[in-house]
């Protein structure tokens, strides 16, 4: 019988537009002293820190170099991954099954309020020699894909511009949500061009924040929580990394990613058994593509389904209820993290105005962004 | 015993060059096939791939694990990039180790790739960026500094000459003579090294291992997976990883107490109670002379201020009674950062099956240890494998 | 398996097949660009270097007096509680004579040496050190355990950054 997975512990910081009060470190250590005292821990019950960083991102060549002591965990096993969270957290799960780690801490930040060139920092992630010298911008990749996506009839631009209003609307219930706003459809059409069709206000805008959790084996669970949220399946992939030879339309690393995790957590018609689900939705019809990716709607259907509601916080598959990345910021790194602190305080029942009741199952879903083809998946329950 | 026990089963490296005419990708391809083709695997049989490679600022590509996830055979597969600075090397068969031990995967295709070569004018300058942005970089420190503080400390806690540490270098680059791979063989002396451009006394230039391109790889496979493979896999029985202090001015750098711990927790779970004489050959990470030692000491293989002395007694020769870097190390074989570090694992797989050919140390070892080293004086990674 | 019976990747490119165009070559530098918040712990530290003074952390619990100064003490894992003005003064741990600049680029000839050190600062806990350089110093006078004092920029020039201390020089005496 293999090993259970729970979270124990969460800590978090707002969500916020700019954090000029704190370092990368105050952030850090302000979530980590939040999750640790859920747990009921200190560092030092700690097995093993997992961090999560991207050097271009925090500034930093090395950055695995300065993400311990705000976490507590001078000599102790500390570890770096160059991913999202959701890839941090599969590293934590891995090392509670291996039960030669009984608590593993992860941890993922963004300070995106000090990256001055953020469109030339994600230029420089595509391919130096073929797509560089052309000066495409990071945005124009999201446009051609989105592009081919309406062309391949999968959704319609306003059903594209509905999921911005929906994750905004939500974003507006959740108190550490930067981005919460109460808008129109027309309003994100007429929004300013930025590579068409991807206007402005398809784009979630970038946030600062940190999330870290505590993940322990099941046998101390109870020891540490009386409200362990389970991690039952968790996956993720790569698809081609080269803008040369990957599939426009679909998203094939979600759809790998999720069937992974769906396998791990015996899940077999995921429609049925996901009560709600934090999807990415950096550019909003990512939202749509990610979600027939992994089989929550039939292709071609999820755009309908959020014009009539069925993604809104009332309908039959909420999605975004925390107002995701168009609601809450686009946290780089930490994007997984702010996904799965909406499931544990949904599946807590602790999630106060925008509650979701009788939700039991969620699904957490990350991608690493443009240019990436690299995506995570977790399935959690209470 | 509750992990899956986990196997290296197959090896595969590139030659380590100062410039390589392939790309990152391609290092990373080429080492992959090979590891691959050693122990008669496809891609079809991999069912996760673990990438390692040092800063991006080398490469020039932001998110590089995602750049170099094709060539490394990460295409439509569970992937993941780990990155803990210089130890990533060693740290990639520990990543890998987990996917398997986890029993979430019986196989694990685990790269490591570097190309120094594209930062320009020098990969140096890209270790700028590698001190604290605001109370150290205004200095313009080089990653030099560092070394060279840390060697300074070292031997005058212990009284240690720089003719000592010298013979380091001497035996590595000339281990380095029987490795197909390597970038620096040569025979020297010790007046060669003291002879050589003072870079940051008291570091000389051949004090140091070159800057390089190259891939490494390895095949890890679960227990019942790896007797179907191989008849000789080598188990990984003990990982362990540490992480020190960013504050690396407040800490005593005349002793690394994180390899000390990595080790522990490397001994611990392998049942290694008395390191000194059940490690039988050992490659710690070299990227300076004096670093063998260091870690040696930090190993536990020697005692404090003592590596030294085993140094001048011939016994961390190949023939000796301990042999260190038989390979001919980072100082001999070139240094792509993660791929060093893979590369000494190889060593050990390869010496421990017996099939080391010119490097083979004498003796038929049973059990063998790879460490790394990295970050701010800070990290370390060690494993231990066995036959 | 055996290496020497494997073909090794990896082709060797002279320099000059770069220099002399038989590889072509694309050269790209990034425009990287980021502002970083210090936090409390580090503008105060900036703020009173551009006062000339050097300040500290101290945490109650394990009483040590941290520099560079920190908000939490990460041994202890509780906030630190006091600002604490320590010296200007310190002991060299250890040092390099260092003829390499930053990007690998030698020092240009008759340059003196850049004089890389960790200072352990007076007034902090032992072993509290910070790196700095050394000036006002012949290299082969420099040694360990050797007693220094700060030489700070004119009050006018300074900006708030660890360069309003020049250097530290060795203490007469």
């Amino acid at each position: 019988m293999r090993e259970k997975v729970a979270i124990a512990g969460i800590g978090y910081t707002a969500f916020t537009s700019v954090s000029p009060g704190s370092s990368y470190r105050e952030l850090t250590y302000e979530a980590a002293v939040k999750a640790y005292e859920e747990a009921g821990i200190e560092p030092k019950d700690v097995d093993s820190f997992v961090c999560t960083s991207e050097d271009m991102l925090e500034g930093y060549s090395i950055s695995d170099e300065y993400c311990n002591d705000q976490l507590g965990a001078v000599l102790k096993p500390v570890q770096t991954i160059p991913g999202d969270f959701l890839h941090s957290l599969a590293v934590g799960v891995m090392h509670i099954l291996t039960e030669k780690f009984d608590i593993v801490v992860v941890q993922a930040l963004s300070k995106a309020s000090n990256m001055k060139t953020i469109p030339e920092m994600v230029n420089f992630a595509m391919d130096p020699v073929l797509n560089r010298p052309l000066d495409i911008t990071a945005y124009a990749v999201a446009g051609l894909e989105m592009n081919r996506f309406l062309e391949e009839g999968k959704a319609t631009r306003e059903q594209c511009a509905t999921v911005v209003v929906k994750n905004k609307a939500n974003a507006l219930a959740n108190p550490s949500a930067g981005y919460g706003a109460r808008i129109t459809v027309d309003h994100v059409l007429e929004s300013e061009p930025v590579a068409e069709p991807v206007r402005l206000l398809d784009i979630a805008p970038y946030a600062d924040g940190a999330v870290v959790v505590v993940l322990c084996a099941e046998k101390i669970a109870a020891s540490l929580t009386d409200k362990p949220v389970w991690i039952n399946g968790i996956g993720w992939s790569s698809d081609s990394p080269t803008l040369e030879s990957r599939d426009w339309t679909d998203a094939v690393a979600v759809r790998l990613a999720g069937d992974m995790a769906y396998r791990m957590a015996g899940i077999r018609c995921p429609a049925k058994e996901i009560d709600l689900a934090e999807i990415n939705d950096e550019i909003s019809f990512k939202e749509l593509q990610h979600l027939e990716a992994l089989r929550l709607f039939e292709p071609g259907q999820a755009g309908r389904a959020t014009e009539d509601g069925v993604t809104s916080p009332q309908g039959k598959l909420p999605v975004n209820v925390s107002g995701g990345g168009l609601g809450v910021g686009h946290l780089f790194e930490c994007s997984g993290a702010q996904k799965v602190l909406e499931l544990v305080l949904q599946l807590r029942g602790e999630a106060g105005a925008r509650q979701v009741l009788g939700a039991r199952v969620g699904l957490a879903q990350a991608w690493r962004g443009i240019p990436t083809t690299s995506a995570a998946v977790a399935i959690l329950s209470a | 015993m509750a992990y899956q026990r986990v196997a290296i089963v197959g090896a595969g490296i590139t030659k380590f060059v100062r410039r390589a005419h392939e790309t990152g990708k391609e290092l990373a391809a080429q080492a992959a096939k090979m590891a691959l083709d050693s122990c008669g695997m496809t891609m079809k049989d991999i069912e996760s791939v673990s990438l390692g490679t040092a800063p991006d600022a080398f490469d020039g590509v932001h998110m590089k694990g995602e750049y170099l996830s094709d060539g490394s055979g990460g295409w439509r597969k569970p992937y993941m990039r780990q990155f803990v600075g210089g130890g990533t090397g060693v740290f990639a068969p520990i990543h890998g180790w987990y996917h398997v031990a986890s029993g979430m995967f019986d196989t694990c295709l685990v790269v490591c790739s570097e190309k120094m070569s594209s930062c320009h004018p020098h990969p140096q300058g890209a270790f700028k960026t590698i001190f604290d942005h605001t109370t150290e970089q205004a200095l313009n420190p080089t990653l030099i500094w560092i070394f060279a503080l840390e060697m300074n400390r070292y031997m005058s806690t212990y009284g240690i000459t720089k003719e000592e540490i010298a013979l380091v270098s001497v035996k590595n680059k000339k281990n380095a003579m029987d490795h197909p791979a390597a970038q620096l063989p040569m025979e020297i002396t010790v007046e060669d090294v003291l002879n050589s451009e003072t870079l940051a006394w008291p570091v000389n230039r051949l004090d140091i291992s070159p800057a390089s391109d190259g891939a490494a790889a390895i095949v890890l496979a679960s227990e019942h997976t790896a007797k179907r493979i191989t008849d000789k896999p080598v188990w990984i029985d003990g990982v362990g990883w540490n992480l020190d202090t960013a504050y690396w001015a407040t800490r005593d750098l005349y002793y690394p107490r994180y390899v000390e711990k990595a080790a522990r927790m490397a001994y611990e779970m392998a049942g290694i109670t008395e390191p000194k004489r059940e490690i039988e050959i050992a490659e710690p990470y070299d990227p300076f002379d004096y670093k063998e030692l260091h870690h040696m000491e930090g190993l536990l293989l020697a005692d404090r201020g003592k590596a030294v002395e085993m140094l001048l007694d011939g016994k961390t020769q190949r023939d000796g009674d301990r042999p260190m870097c038989p390979s001919g190390g980072a100082l001999g074989v070139g240094n792509p950062i993660a791929a060093t570090g893979l590369m000494k694992v190889i060593e050990i797989f390869l010496q421990l099956r017996g099939e080391a050919g010119k490097r083979q140390v004498p003796g038929n070892p049973r059990c063998g240890l790879a460490q790394a080293w990295g970050d701010l004086m800070q990290v370390g990674t060690v494993v231990v494998l066995r036959r | 398996m055996e290496l020497e019976k494997f073909e090794l990747g990896a082709t060797p490119l002279k320099e000059s097949a770069m220099k002399d165009g038989k590889v072509l070559t694309l050269h790209k530098k990034p425009n990287l660009k980021y502002a970083w918040d210090n936090g409390p712990a580090i503008d105060r530290y900036l703020a009173e270097l551009k006062k000339g003074r050097i300040i500290a952390r101290k945490c109650n619990k394990c009483r040590r007096i941290m520099i560079p100064p920190r908000m939490f003490c990460e041994l202890c894992w509780r906030p630190t509680d006091e600002w604490v003005y320590v010296e200007d003064t310190g002991v060299v741990n250890t040092f390099s004579i260092c003829y390499v600049n930053w990007d690998a680029s030698r020092i240009k000839k008759g340059d003196k040496p850049h004089l890389p050190a960790v200072i352990e600062i007076d007034g902090a806990s032992d072993g509290m050190g910070i790196l700095h350089v050394l000036g006002e110093v012949e290299p082969d006078k420099v040694k360990i355990g050797m007693k220094v004092k700060a030489v700070w920029k004119k009050p006018e020039e300074r900006e708030g950054a660890i360069t309003d201390i020049l250097y530290f020089k060795p203490m007469r005496g």
